[in-house]
């Protein structure tokens, strides 16, 4: 809706003085705007470049200069959290890709398969996404510590699996209440981009004689490739950014199977009071993967828009 | 959904429910229905989702209405509302009530207002429009405990960016989250700032969506740009507006993990607990599983109450 055009048919002088003053208001407003949202993150990295004795004396936002400069903090901050980010992504690639499957094929066949009562099971979906996870915690923790310890079933077996360790069966508890708690919020996804093709697709498939099964492997999976791309992205930074979970079913922050969220709030923190430059520096690290997926997102995005509005 | 309607009356007139048709017939028309053919990809995603989402759900009513506490097993054998009793009559429960209602109200009508305005912000024609909107739409990329790290440096006492602009104005310095009466306000400052790109996002898709000529009309006959949108196009995002407040209650409710970054530790700044922490510190600190249980149900019920509407505004719209 840009209407810049229309508005010379006016009075061109009058109007152009008038928009110009305005344009200068409104362009000021954005720049504000993107000073507000870039401030603290700008912060960030500067601190975290920063020595200790420059994170005290000069302004936080400013660049470090000379002997201000330091890796240390992203170095220290690297090392300690290396081995967490490993287990980060051994707990987040997989519990999203079952998850964005599940989740296709449950919105697959809430919306592109009619039957009577389906209303039914896709409120019941529905409310699962509301659920806020701590109405579930205490039987979670009961449930993967004393009724069905997988972790400690499998850790046998990942201990003598190659590239893992034994301690990595920890994740699989992480793994299958990521995709269970998942299900509902990616089926919504795809169900929303299942309702906006056209009903004369599957339709036409059916009169033809396909199956089911048919129509979902030769004509859903196919046509809905770019959503499974939106989704995974969604899923996987929303799982690699989860906190709750891991911090109920992982012992603590110290153990080696921890997520990387699980050790950002006390990393840096000794009885002096925290080191903001540790600490920045591994936020900062711990938010890389997440930013440059969203970074690259931005433009899939726009592509898959522009696909669905052709 | 008038699609919806022709297919099922398809359906039905195939429908062997009349007299006359022997049961294998009918069990042929069942087996070969869409319900049972498609049950496979719904059914194992809802058997799983289930059992996680429902009967953690149950498990947890249940264990709210024992005595459940320390490292003993459950007894089910006497239950009643005790938990809850002594959860209404706890100040420190009541105090988490009142700020979880503040932060979610707050947060979600600040969030709203805010990303509206940025919306119309950058529709009224701007350059760079994309590249503005990526950045406005970056903390959201971020998780909850990166972001509080990030706050937790702009509200420090010491060299905080907020205190050196609160100084340099010539004015004291302030314990942002350190000084009850503020901390809440602070917090849902942090968590705006977080969401309200998203807020606009949603916007944005909403005023794109609708027709240029309402815009040309208004001019036609005199309204002012500020009086167009006030009148003409904001009252039309009805519809994107109850999306995103949903959405947003739904990040509030997550608050949690923010508040638990910040200090790193069970307690989160004075003034800003709010049910969640409260459930997780007397279950997972001090062992108080049925009572935490009992908390965790009522903001499960504080949760049913925000989305029962919507849900029912959506199946009103007919776009359930």
């Amino acid at each position: 809706m840009s209407q810049s055009t229309s508005d010379t048919n006016i009075d061109v002088a009058s109007v152009v003085e008038d928009v110009n003053l305005r344009r200068i208001g409104h362009y000021t407003i954005v720049i504000l705007f993107l000073g507000f949202f870039l401030l603290p993150l700008i912060t960030g990295i500067m601190t975290a470049l920063k020595t200790s004795t420059a994170v005290a004396n000069t302004l936080p936002f400013m660049p470090p200069l000379g002997d201000g400069f330091t890796l240390a903090n992203l170095e220290y901050a690297f090392n300690r959290l290396s081995y967490a980010f490993v287990n980060s992504l051994l707990m987040a690639i997989p519990a999203t890709i079952i998850n964005v499957l599940l989740a296709s094929m449950a919105a697959f066949g809430l919306t592109m398969v009619r039957w009577r009562g389906q209303m039914g099971i896709l409120v019941l979906f529905l409310i699962g996404i509301f659920v806020p996870y701590q109405a579930v915690l205490v039987p979670l923790a009961r449930f993967w510590n004393n009724i069905f310890p997988i972790a400690d079933m499998l850790e046998p077996v990942f201990s003598v699996v190659p590239l893992i360790q034994g301690y990595h069966s920890a994740l699989v508890p992480l793994i299958i209440t990521h995709v269970a708690y998942g299900i509902p919020i990616c089926m919504l996804l795809f169900r929303s981009y299942y309702q906006s093709l056209p009903n004369s697709l599957v339709e036409a498939a059916k009169i033809d004689g396909a199956s089911i099964t048919k129509i979902y492997r030769r004509i859903i999976l196919p046509i809905s490739k770019p959503m499974f791309g939106v989704v995974f992205i969604y899923q996987f930074t929303q799982i690699y950014n989860e906190f709750l979970f891991s911090f109920t079913l992982v012992t603590s922050a110290n153990s080696s199977e921890a997520p990387i969220t699980l050790i950002i709030p006390t990393i840096g923190t000794s009885t002096s009071g925290i080191d903001f430059g540790i600490r920045m520096a591994a936020a900062f690290l711990a938010a890389l993967p997440t930013i440059i997926l969203y970074v690259a997102f931005a433009e899939q995005f726009a592509k898959g828009l522009e696909t669905e509005s052709a | 959904m008038t699609t919806h309607d022709t297919t099922e009356t398809t359906e039905s007139a195939v429908d062997p429910s009349e007299e006359g048709i022997d049961w294998q017939t009918k069990l042929r028309y069942f087996l070969n229905s869409d319900f049972v053919r498609s049950s496979p990809y719904w059914g194992i995603p809802f058997i799983i989702m289930g059992i996680a989402v429902y009967g953690g759900i149950g498990y947890n009513l249940a264990i709210s209405f024992t005595d459940y506490a320390g490292i003993a097993r459950p007894s089910f054998s006497s239950l009643d509302l005790e938990m809850y009793r002594r959860a209404l009559a706890d100040e420190s429960f009541r105090a988490a009530a009142f700020q979880n209602f503040v932060l979610l109200v707050g947060f979600t009508s600040i969030s709203l207002g805010l990303g509206l305005f940025l919306a119309v912000l950058l529709d009224y024609g701007i350059r760079y429009k994309e590249t503005i909107q990526t950045i406005y739409l970056l903390p959201m990329a971020l998780s909850f405990v990166v972001t509080a790290q990030l706050w937790l440096w702009m509200y420090s006492p010491g060299n905080g960016v907020l205190n050196i602009f609160v100084t340099a104005l010539g004015f004291d310095s302030i314990d942002w989250l350190g000084d009850p009466r503020i901390a809440l306000a602070a917090v849902i400052f942090a968590l705006v700032w977080q969401f309200s790109g998203y807020a606009m996002v949603v916007f944005l898709a909403g005023l794109q969506s609708l027709p240029d000529d309402q815009f040309e009309a208004a001019k036609v006959d005199g309204a002012s740009t500020t009086k167009t949108y006030v009148r003409i196009i904001v009252p039309q995002l009805k519809q994107a507006s109850v999306g995103a407040a949903v959405v947003l209650m739904l990040f509030a409710l997550k608050a949690f993990d923010f508040l638990y970054a910040i200090t790193g530790n069970y307690r989160p700044p004075n003034g800003t607990d709010i049910l969640a922490t409260l459930m997780v510190r007397e279950a997972f600190q001090y062992g108080q599983w049925a009572y935490g249980a009992a908390i965790a149900t009522m903001l499960l019920l504080l949760s049913l109450a925000v989305i029962a509407p919507y849900l029912i505004f959506q199946h009103r719209q007919g776009s359930l």
